[in-house]
């Protein structure tokens, strides 16, 4: 298990961070949400010790996780940013991986590389923002690591590749569990692929639970604006949109005692993302 | 088999609907092999912990099994098994919904009955 302690992250006068709390549990799909600058990139940065927190400690399995080889050979982390000498061939890099991670399979890093149609025998800066994204997703896929992190890992797909991809994360989460995080503004295309969803807002942890409970948190209900308006009164209201005389409202809670008159629809992952992180 | 995640209805409920569908048409005979939890997750991009619970339940109700090393399995007698908990619910889901739809329309329930009559005899 990964936790989080009251971790606060500083860039001069900015902070990223405020006083963040969260654990990444062993075996489980996680969704990590939040809008753009949220901190999504920060924590999983502080995770990999590839920044170092201002205040706060992370743990691993109970030992401190900064500057710690044995935890941090447990986490591979496919980054935004692509850190690799431009004139570098592919299949290099992977012989340099294995040497970083020794579970690296090598077999299977070939092997994902024939599906998406990567030649290993090109040079890192030939490749396109979308191989790019997909090299670096093969080199986390086959690491072998126990803690799987991605920061946008399907920047530049194409859907077929965004679907093998889904497609192969859950074939690797089946045959050898591990922990996942996906860090994706796609929400629709994970919201049935994580089992938990950790939204961050602004520096903070604006909801931590598992994706079952999401559907019961809100709804939406929708008719003639009068009666809406009249239902609504003195509810949690998330946000409202009118068209004509036609109203939805979007409401936080459970859903009792709604009148006949007004159709109920469940409120999804994205759409209880876009009103919680509305400002 | 279709997943419709607009719907509302629990995505574990829909699989256990689907795989009872496939049981009822035929598709999955009694004693032949069920697909993976695994298979399952990978087709339709859902969490394989959601594809367990939704087998997890059709274990519960006597439509499958499990032969430990090899996956589920379905049942004897699943069909009717499915067939009776489903005529229960006939009413509810189905009677109930269609009186209601007609009565918006000013359709009367004799109408209805004739309605259905001429179907069945068309069919």
């Amino acid at each position: 298990m990964i936790e989080v302690r009251n971790v606060t992250k500083k860039f001069r006068n900015v902070t990223a961070l405020q006083g963040l709390n969260v654990s990444f549990g062993e075996n489980r799909i996680y969704g990590l949400l939040g809008r753009n600058g949220a901190g999504k990139s920060t924590l999983l940065n502080l995770m990999t010790n590839r920044l170092v927190p201002t205040e706060g400690f992370l743990y691993m399995d109970g030992f401190p996780l900064t500057e710690n080889d044995k935890a941090l050979g447990k986490i591979a982390c496919m980054g935004e940013d692509t850190l690799y000498e431009p004139s570098v061939r592919l299949r290099r890099i992977f012989e340099w991986t294995a040497i970083f991670y020794p579970g690296f399979d090598s077999a299977y890093a070939s092997a994902l590389a024939e599906k998406f149609g990567l030649d290993v025998r090109k040079k890192i800066g030939q490749l396109s923002t979308g191989y790019r994204s997909i090299f670096k997703l093969i080199l986390t896929l086959a690491s072998g690591a126990e803690y799987l992190l991605f920061d946008e890992p399907v920047l530049g797909l194409d859907a077929n590749h965004r679907q093998l991809f889904y497609a192969e994360l859950l074939a690797r989460y089946s045959k050898r569990p591990c922990t996942v995080i996906l860090s994706t503004h796609l929400i629709e295309e994970i919201a049935n692929l994580i089992e938990h969803v950790v939204i961050i807002k602004n520096g903070r942890i604006l909801l931590d639970r598992p994706s079952e409970e999401i559907q019961s948190m809100g709804f939406t209900v929708s008719g003639r604006k009068e009666a809406v308006e009249e239902w609504c009164a003195g509810k949690n209201i998330l946000g409202s949109q009118e068209i004509g005389g036609l109203m939805l409202a979007h409401i936080l809670g459970e859903h009792s005692g709604v009148p006949a008159s007004l159709t109920v629809t469940p409120l999804d992952l994205q759409q209880l993302f876009i009103h919680l992180t509305n400002s | 088999m279709k997943i419709d995640f607009e719907s509302g209805i629990p995505i574990y409920l829909q699989i256990a609907d689907q795989i009872e569908d496939a049981v009822l048409s035929g598709i999955f005979p009694e004693d032949t092999q069920v697909p993976s939890t695994t298979e399952l997750s990978t087709l339709y991009k859902i969490n394989p912990a959601t594809v367990l619970k939704g087998v997890t339940l059709l274990a519960g109700n006597g439509v499958l099994y499990k032969r430990r090393g090899v996956g589920m399995f379905v049942c004897a007698g699943a069909k009717e098994k499915i067939q009776a908990r489903r005529k229960q619910s006939f009413f509810e889901n189905y009677v109930a919904s269609l009186l209601s739809e007609a009565e918006k329309l000013g359709i009367s329930p004799d109408e209805v009955i004739s309605m259905i009559k001429e179907g069945a005899e068309n069919d």
